[in-house]
């Protein structure tokens, strides 16, 4: 990996050599000569600090999307891609840079707004400004005469900050198109049906559809005595006078600044969840692992293993010997639905304690679950094996989790039953996870 | 300790076809799933960053990042990798503790020496756990996870290798290399699975300046381990096994055809189309005015549709729908009110 890294790795070496002998009260001359030799790394280190040190900054136009906008996002993307997928429709990937041939004389007036990237030798290449013109292109390419497709992905345009404050250089657009003859009009009433699905699933509030048709524009010109050869440019004002009209609008949107047509449906998803206070996960953790004694380490992994392996998303605490309290300080925090706690008591008696985190009761069994001990054993159903603490196969049908009574027994299989029951139990929706 | 697989997209077109796009999609999504029931939480950076940030970091690979022309404005780069853009994340939001995974694309020009400035584009999945915790957890969980993701994609039989940057430090002064050398060295050594050992010596000693004896050292302790150089390549792999079991990648997950086996019936194709949508039913209809019935059926063989819902004439007009198993070629009559519950029953896995 980089320099940098290698070497602040060194420096970091050192200082622990100088601390375990200064800890084992090495002598004292050895000591200096370490410390020495400590100073000296990080002085050079130092002078290639400028170097090396971060640009706290996206470029121009370009934003991160941490783990909250990646949630958001996500419940977009999936009520949008969901749609195409109901529809039949393929997704398809392109590059994110074409050839520069490729994209000139396709988009106008707009063509100053395309990035291009440096002439490093060999073909010269820009990034893409839209996903049509790469799709145009790979019909092309691939002799393709009808197909319905869709493509989710960014593009780049260098807008100009002056004229449009804020707007952004790079965002998604999620294209979908059905290419090819067919018998007219079908295709598009199914295209107004999507657009009319993703808007309601949204759940945006009310909204307005417009469809256009270029030949449309070009008769109302052409009746307005526009000559042919210049419907183009025409065409192009009259797409900037939706703009500018939407500019006045937009900026009465005070909270939001950096707004970009194409980045409206993700602002007003994030503004909503702003106003309604909901907690949005940023994970889709299930169950934090949690130990209430110290010297529980490897109990704690053993049982996350366990539930890693039957597929429950699980955490824990990168901590030897942590508090049961922040534990489940973190559990509220990350919004985890359930803590399972392993003890000394409980390991001695074949038990993992299971905490719902929103109630703090603990889960317990009822005896029509049959957990509650039954001296003449059994075979537990789940695991197979016979034990003091089950009676009867476990039921398919889930008491609320507040109707149950005293103690939690399981069986003493206890990974691969606990399991078990834990899939059981998350997906009767007993306990609802929000995001 | 960071944790990246590439992903090379695959020979051929640079372009995604359905079928590479249908297999990326599930081979990210069991990489996605894994990352995600460890508690990970995603995030996303731009493809664009400033060159300065990219600058110095990345010793001899520099040369491979892809720049922007200079358009007056900031000057910019395509990103190399995961790692550097998740730094500055860290740095700019002060984040000191963080369990993210990032999977996007990341650009590096081929050895431009060679092929003339030719250019990839490539999938990157990044999990990296940053902070201080106590040791070696958040590593063991790492090794749980690289494991679990192999395992998930049946590949086969494969071997994790692990290293720290300490160990090779190590190695390298047991061997003689003196402190001075050991990056330059490592850079070398990190050839070694791409050439063989006797160019990755040569490159040492002749440009590198280590000591020949130093060399043969270092070269003892690869020979202990050359035996398992064995590579695996994740993408080639799984487009064996699906042909092997047969199973044919389907490119969308349709679910229903609505067909209709006379003509004049589009509306009530329609109609009864924009039902199964409304109830999330995933539903194709052909867009022709008048189909003939065999292109439709054909249409579903081709494609992996599994059921048709045919309405005719004599359907409309008993109030069923047709319900046709694709596979067995089996039809039953469905009263119109139970058909998307017939539908969901038989889509149960």
């Amino acid at each position: 990996r980089g320099l940098a890294m290698a070497e602040e790795a060194a420096v970091r070496a050192q200082a622990e050599t100088v601390r375990r002998l200064k800890q084992d009260k090495a002598d004292a001359d050895e000591i200096a000569k370490e410390v020495a030799k400590l100073l000296e790394m990080k002085a050079q280190l130092g002078t290639d600090e400028g170097k090396h040190k971060f640009v706290l900054k996206t470029p121009k136009g370009t934003r991160d999307f941490g783990p909250k906008e990646m949630a958001i996002r996500e419940r977009a993307f999936k009520a949008i891609i969901s749609c195409f997928k109901r529809h039949g429709a393929e997704v398809i990937d392109t590059p994110v840079f074409e050839l520069k041939e490729t994209l000139t004389g396709k988009y106008g007036e707009d063509s100053k707004l395309i990035y291009d990237l440096k002439d490093q030798g060999g073909e010269l290449l820009s990034l893409r400004y839209d996903l049509t013109v790469p799709f145009a292109r790979y019909l092309a390419m691939n002799k393709i005469t009808n197909i319905k497709r869709y493509h989710i992905a960014k593009v780049y345009r260098r807008d100009n900050p002056a004229m449009t404050r804020g707007r952004y250089r790079e965002f998604y657009q999620c294209d979908f198109d059905i290419a090819g003859q067919f018998d007219p009009m079908i295709p598009d009433a199914e295209c107004l049906k999507i657009v009319h699905e993703i808007l309601s699933d949204l759940q945006l509030g009310d909204f307005v559809i417009k469809v256009n048709d270029r030949r449309i524009l070009d008769g109302m010109f052409a009746v307005c005595g526009v000559p042919d050869s210049k419907f183009r440019t025409i065409c192009s004002s009259v797409d900037k006078l939706d703009k500018v009209l939407w500019e006045e609008v937009r900026s009465e949107m005070v909270a939001e600044k950096g707004l970009s047509p194409e980045a409206r449906i993700f602002s007003i998803l994030e503004q909503r969840l702003e106003a309604s206070e909901e907690k949005i996960r940023t994970t889709e953790t299930q169950v934090l692992v949690a130990s209430a004694q110290k010297k529980l380490l490897e109990e704690r992994l053993r049982l996350i293993s366990e539930l890693w392996d039957a597929g429950i998303k699980a955490e824990m605490l990168y901590k030897k010997n942590p508090k049961l309290l922040n534990q489940l300080q973190y559990c509220e925090e990350t919004g985890i639905p359930l803590v399972a706690i392993v003890g000394e008591q409980e390991l001695k008696d074949g038990v993992v304690k299971l905490r719902i985190v929103a109630t703090r009761e603990e889960v317990r069994p009822v005896a029509r679950w049959g957990w509650l001990c039954d001296p003449a054993a059994q075979p537990c159903r789940p695991c197979g094996v016979s034990s003091k603490f089950c009676s009867t196969p476990y039921s398919s049908s889930l008491p609320h989790a507040a109707s149950w009574s005293p103690e939690v027994l399981l069986c003493p299989a206890l990974g691969s039953f606990l399991s078990h029951h834990l899939l059981e139990l998350l997906s009767s929706g007993a306990w609802s996870m929000q995001g | 300790m960071p944790l990246t697989a590439a992903l090379y997209p695959g020979q051929g077109t640079r372009d995604h076809a359905p079928a590479q796009a249908a297999l990326r999609e599930r081979l990210l999504s069991a990489v996605v799933s894994c990352f995600k029931r460890h508690g990970a939480a995603a995030i996303d950076t731009p493809v664009l960053e400033l060159r300065e940030t990219l600058v110095g970091k990345y010793g001899e690979g520099a040369k491979l990042i892809y720049e922007l022309k200079d358009q007056g404005g900031e000057l910019l780069a395509l990103r190399y990798d995961l790692t550097v853009p998740f730094a500055r994340y860290l740095a700019m939001n002060k984040i000191t503790k963080m369990k993210r995974y990032h999977v996007a694309k990341v650009y590096r020009r081929d050895n431009p020496a060679t092929t003339r400035g030719r250019y990839r584009e490539f999938y990157q999945c990044d999990f990296d756990i940053a902070g201080q915790f106590d040791p070696m957890i958040p590593d063991a969980e790492c090794l749980k996870i690289v494991h679990e993701i192999l395992s998930d994609l049946q590949l086969g039989d494969f071997v994790i290798k692990v290293n720290d940057r300490r160990i090779l430090n190590g190695v390298f002064d047991v061997c003689g290399v003196p402190e001075s050398q050991f990056i330059p060295a490592c850079c070398t050594i990190d050839k070694l699975d791409k050439i063989p050992w006797e160019e990755v010596r040569s490159e040492m000693v002749a440009e590198k300046g280590l000591s020949p004896e130093a060399a043969d050292r270092i070269g003892e302790y690869v020979q202990l381990h050359a035996a398992d150089s064995h590579r695996v390549t994740p993408i080639s792999v799984p487009c064996l096994s699906f042909q092997a079991s047969g199973e044919k990648l389907r490119t969308t997950e349709t679910q229903v055809l609505v067909a209709t086996p006379q003509k004049h019936l589009l509306a009530a194709r329609m109609k009864l189309i924009s039902e199964l949508w409304d109830a999330g039913i995933k539903a194709e209809m052909l867009y022709k005015k008048d189909p003939k019935l065999l292109k439709q059926l054909q249409y579903c063989e081709d494609t992996g549709i599994p059921l048709a819902a045919i309405v005719g004439e004599q359907e409309l007009a008993d109030g069923v729908v047709k319900l046709r198993d694709v596979a067995t070629r089996k039809e039953v009559d469905i009263p119109r009110e139970k058909l998307i519950d017939e539908i969901r029953r038989r889509l149960e896995p």
